[in-house]
């Protein structure tokens, strides 16, 4: 299944327009994907207990692919995140599995090592770009300090570095607002220029988390616009993590739904949004007005609230929530469901059948249409 | 619990609260003993609309744009500079806060932060009472059993009564805030973003419960949201507002479908679709066609002469940067503010 | 930034009027309200047995029973142009700024402060380098290490030194450093000009005395800062672009806690007169808080009013720094 992933991935390659850095490969014979996490496990030891915020997570990223994480708030996706970046630790943290980045494994690697990774060869932005930046730098200096650590450079050429990633981010009048200061940016600016950041020592892994949820609608289409002519610009791989469905549709090409810190499921955009095989991947669909689809009466909202990742309800996480947990004869409360492929790339970690799963899915859709029909007033 | 669409005969002419010439404007001060003016943010400028009883308006716009100011003008949080509020046949633009007394029982309002809009160290039985206790009102059945069934009707659970808030999520958080605001019984409830801080699966529940009190208590909404997909799910009219003017109004389905202002049309193109975009032959991704508007939204200190939108419009003429364009009827009921509107045949 | 700066000088040049008008009140309008009389208060400027006559004469010759406002003016003149006094034929010119005569010595008031000024400031501008760079240091380990041993003595040192008054611990290491183990004896005021190395040995016991207090404070301060900071989203912006975390501590959490750091060490500054007293008199250094002392039990007004009014200035001008240090660290302040 990971193989069919990477043949993908060689197609890709070998197109009309190879970017040179990835026609030959540097870190062995093998093709590998640029981004391997297998089963990566973080856990935080607080007053209250052990919070099992990452539970076995494992996936692969390819060159010029994004990969779309979905969740709700303590769904893992940001620790999933931080933990590849090696940002989770706060002392009491404790990370397990394997995270290979272009051949090299981060987990047992040194923190130094791990420090000359961060902001060169993988990069983050986040979701709030004015608290993100530091309020006393000038945004110049913030990027050239990235490029500068990284490159025996000198001050005026990151600083002629960091007027050209402005530039290129698309900041009007780049050679003047180099020594603005954020709050003198706009929102849009300000993330542009976490952008330009990010990616001013040219990384091969960018994650964003949650981009564009503190901008206006009109502001989050430019920047989505600007991550996805970038990775095209710079072929490199990129994570995407949202709560946004819509956002994710834009971007990915793959998606990983989460839940309780656990794959729901993993699949391409298409599996997700057309096929999807587990039951919290049919109620985030369902209970998302959709502007692209007639108006129904009614959402169809998941029943209860996300757990608490000190006391995981055991088995399946969701089924407490899920209204087909009644249908496996106990299995969803005592069997934690493992990731089972249900099509080429396409894992569903769920105890029903793949003919169920299909069904329930058509019985869904089924229900919504003829609703829909009528819904709307014209 | 079925929900009905709303019945074009109850839909009276007449309605429950009707604005008029709404303005604020803040100056900007500057020096201590000294004070000059430095500036004017015109939060809010010249809003006009109406609600209709039991009907749900939604005003939509992105930051700066003055949807939460003219909310919290709604109910009297903050005090207009200019304009009429009408409610219930009534002028209550400027009511002391003695007289406005009897009138905070029947308009309620909704905060986006369930997290900060709920006193901690209050149990949900103070929290959800203290209108009874505030506004002197005797229960039939005493405060605590009238506490118990709003906790029941907003779907929580009556032994809630004396748990803290910080023992709920976010979204019994929002029910909670729901609970009080529904205990005296208001005829208007304004929502500022009311779901915007919650989860998607929460989210939905929370929509869903507003829709069914609507329904049963008769209840009429304004909503101010800035995601034109919830704006679209819950209301019957929208308003459109951009850096402090009302640039569109319609019913529902005439906005979604046949945006007229080019802001209007923007914005929805804008939404990104939980559609997956599919690659090209050569690995590229396909892009969404789409309207992009450059830069962001301009400040509303000293905002754009005449059309304020005109910095970021692609049909933008001379006359919008000297001419207002007003709020005109386009189509029944269909208002726009706009020299050059969208998908409205060009007059010959 | 001009703009600024020159607001900024202005506003405290307003500030320093209305603070010597109150000053003035208090020591000459409140006295009057509460009924006393001019005569009253001219006995007052005499010495010991005056004759109701010479009263009579002080009360005319210092304008006593002027109106109250016509004497501000004058204090005002007084300070910034100068004084002639006139006693009998002699006439007595006090240049600017002048505060008058001490009723004790019938010195000039301003010459004195002068003379006992390096001595507070000797002791002041030491201890304060100390307690700020030592307070930090302590604060910023102690952040970095919470929960450890280290963390957990500096916090009890640290409460120690808030609560124990300067008195108490100067004494105790007077006794100790100085009597006991004559590492420090004889503590006394040695000018820096004429002996550096003495200044500073001398003083090496009121400074830490006077630091601690105040250290202990700044550990504090700059702990809690520092461990909110380390939280802020923009340090892991920094870590995530790779920086070392000596970088990211150093450059990006300590400028953020430093800023609201830098306010308060300036206003501690304008008001370690204040400390100042209370560490002058346990080790018999003569500056200006020795000075107000005496001024205080001698019912010394012209000296009272003098060092209150260049109290004042210390604090106004240390605002003024503090402002300028501010809009300089923080650029959301400036425009």
């Amino acid at each position: 299944m990971m193989a069919g992933r990477r043949d993908r991935a060689k197609s890709l390659v070998t197109g009309p327009e190879p970017g040179p850095e990835t026609s030959t490969d540097a870190s062995g014979p093998r093709r590998s994907s640029l981004l391997e996490v297998s089963d990566l496990r973080i856990q935080f030891s607080t007053d209250d207990g052990v919070v099992k915020a990452v539970d076995g997570v494992s996936f692969t990223v390819d060159r010029g692919r994004t990969l779309g994480i979905v969740g709700e708030s303590g769904s893992g996706k940001s620790v999933t995140s931080l933990g590849i970046m090696g940002l989770h630790s706060g002392g009491n943290a404790r990370i397990s599995g394997k995270i290979w980045l272009d051949g090299e494994e981060l987990v047992d690697a040194s923190p130094t090592r791990v420090r000359q990774l961060r902001g060169s060869k993988m990069a983050m932005i986040f979701q709030d770009p004015l608290s993100a930046l530091h309020p006393y730098y000038t945004v110049g200096y913030q990027i050239a300090e990235a490029y500068l650590i990284h490159n025996k450079v000198g001050k005026k050429a990151a600083r002629a570095h960091a007027i050209e990633m402005l530039e290129r981010v698309g900041i009007p009048n780049p050679q003047a607002r180099v020594d603005d200061y954020p709050h003198q940016f706009s929102g849009g600016m300000r993330q542009r220029t976490m952008i330009a950041m990010a990616l001013s020592c040219d990384p091969e892994l960018l994650i964003a988390d949650e981009p564009t949820t503190a901008l206006d609608v009109t502001v989050q289409a430019q920047i989505l616009d600007l991550i996805s002519e970038l990775q095209e610009e710079f072929h490199s791989a990129v994570i995407i993590i949202t709560h946004d469905l819509g956002v994710v549709a834009e971007l990915a090409d793959d998606i990983m739904v989460m839940y309780a810190g656990k794959m729901a499921e993993y699949g391409t955009s298409e599996d997700i949004f057309n096929r999807p095989g587990h039951p919290y991947a049919w109620g985030l669909l369902g209970s998302m007005p959709r502007l692209d689809q007639a108006r129904t009466d009614r959402l169809i909202p998941i029943p209860g609230t996300p757990p608490s990742l000190i006391n995981v309800p055991s088995g399946c996480p969701f089924h407490p929530r899920c209204s087909y947990a009644a249908t496996t004869n106990g299995r969803c409360v005592s069997e934690v469901p493992l990731p089972r492929s249900v099509g080429l790339d396409h894992e569903v970690a769920c105890h029903l059948s793949i003919d169920e799963q299909r069904q329930n899915w058509a019985d869904l859709v089924a229900q919504a249409a003829p609703a829909a029909s009528h819904g709307e007033d014209t | 619990m079925q929900v009905t669409q709303p019945d074009p005969a109850r839909v009276s002419s007449t309605a429950l609260m009707s604005v008029s010439g709404l303005t604020k404007h803040f100056p900007v001060t500057r020096g201590v003993i000294f004070q000059r003016r430095v500036g004017l943010v015109r939060s809010v400028d010249d809003v006009s609309f109406d609600v209709a009883r039991g009907e749900t308006l939604g005003i939509v716009g992105e930051s700066g744009c003055g949807k939460t100011t003219t909310a919290r003008m709604l109910v009297r949080l903050i005090e207009p500079t200019a304009g009429q509020i009408m409610f219930d046949g009534r002028d209550i633009t400027h009511l002391r806060a003695g007289a406005m007394r009897p009138l905070r029982r029947e308009v309620q309002m909704i905060f986006q932060d369930p997290y900060s809009s709920l006193n901690p160290r209050h149990t949900v039985g103070a929290i959800v009472g203290a209108p009874f206790r505030l506004q002197k009102v005797k229960t039939e059945k005493g405060t605590k059993q009238s506490v118990q069934e709003l906790l029941e009707l907003v779907g929580l659970s009556p032994e809630h009564y004396n748990r803290y808030p910080h023992e709920f999520s976010g979204g019994q958080r929002q029910r909670i805030g729901i609970a009080r605001t529904l205990a005296l019984r208001p005829k208007l409830i304004v929502a500022d973003e009311p779901v915007s801080a919650l989860d998607v699966s929460i989210q939905a529940q929370v929509i869903n419960l507003l829709a069914d009190l609507q329904a049963e208590l008769g209840l009429t909404y304004v909503i101010i949201a800035h995601d034109l997909s919830v704006i679209r799910h819950v209301c019957d009219e929208v308003a459109v507002m951009y850096l402090g003017n009302l640039v569109e109004r319609a019913r529902r389905a005439d906005l979604y479908e046949r945006p007229r202002h080019p802001y209007t049309v923007a914005l929805l193109s804008a939404v990104p679709r939980p559609e997956p975009l599919q690659r090209t032959q050569d690995g590229r991704r396909d892009r969404r066609e789409r309207i992009r508007l450059t830069g962001d939204v301009p400040s509303p200190l000293n905002p754009p002469s005449a059309c304020r939108f005109h910095t970021r419009c692609w049909k933008a003429q001379e006359v919008c940067r000297t001419v207002p364009p007003p709020l005109a009827e386009l189509a029944p009921g269909h208002y726009v503010a706009c020299h050059f509107p969208e998908n409205t045949p060009a007059p010959s | 930034m001009i703009a600024f700066l020159i607001r900024r000088l202005l506003a405290t040049i307003v500030l320093l009027i209305v603070v010597s008008a109150i000053t003035f009140g208090i020591f000459f309008l409140l006295p009057r309200l509460a009924g006393q009389t001019t005569y009253g208060l001219a006995t007052q400027y005499v010495g010991r047995n005056p004759t109701p006559a010479t009263i009579h004469q002080i009360e005319q010759q210092l304008g006593l029973n002027a109106p109250v406002i016509e004497q501000y003016g004058r204090f005002l003149r007084a300070i910034v142009f100068g004084e002639h006094y006139r006693s009998g034929p002699v006439v007595a010119y006090c240049p600017p700024p002048c505060f008058g005569y001490s009723f004790k010595s019938e010195l000039p008031v301003w010459p004195q402060m002068v003379s006992d000024m390096p001595v507070t400031a000797s002791l002041a501008i030491g201890a304060a380098a100390l307690w700020l760079i030592g307070g930090v240091a302590v604060g910023i380990l102690s952040a970095l290490r919470r929960g450890s041993i280290w963390d957990r003595l500096s916090m009890g040192v640290a409460l120690a030194g808030v609560s124990l008054p300067p008195f108490f611990t100067g004494l105790i290491a007077l006794e100790l450093f100085s009597y006991k183990w004559s590492i420090f004896p004889n503590v006394q005021y040695v000018g820096i000009t004429q002996n550096p190395l003495l200044w500073a040995k001398n003083l090496v016991l009121p400074w830490t005395v006077l630091a601690f207090l105040y250290a202990a404070l700044y550990a504090r301060l700059t702990r809690s800062g520092m461990l909110e900071t380390m939280t802020e989203d923009y340090i892991r912006t920094a870590r995530a672009k790779g920086l070392p975390e000596r970088t990211v501590i150093i450059r990006h959490a300590l400028r953020a806690v430093l800023t609201p750091i830098i306010t308060i060490f300036g206003m501690d500054l304008g008001l370690l007169l204040g400390g100042a007293i209370l560490i002058e008199y346990t080790f018999s250094l003569h500056g200006l808080g020795l000075f107000t002392i005496e001024a205080i039990n001698n019912q010394d007004l012209p000296e009272i009013l003098g060092v209150t009014m260049l109290a004042a200035f210390f604090i106004v001008f240390a605002n003024l720094i503090v402002d300028i240090l501010y809009s300089v660290a923080d650029p959301r302040v400036r425009t």
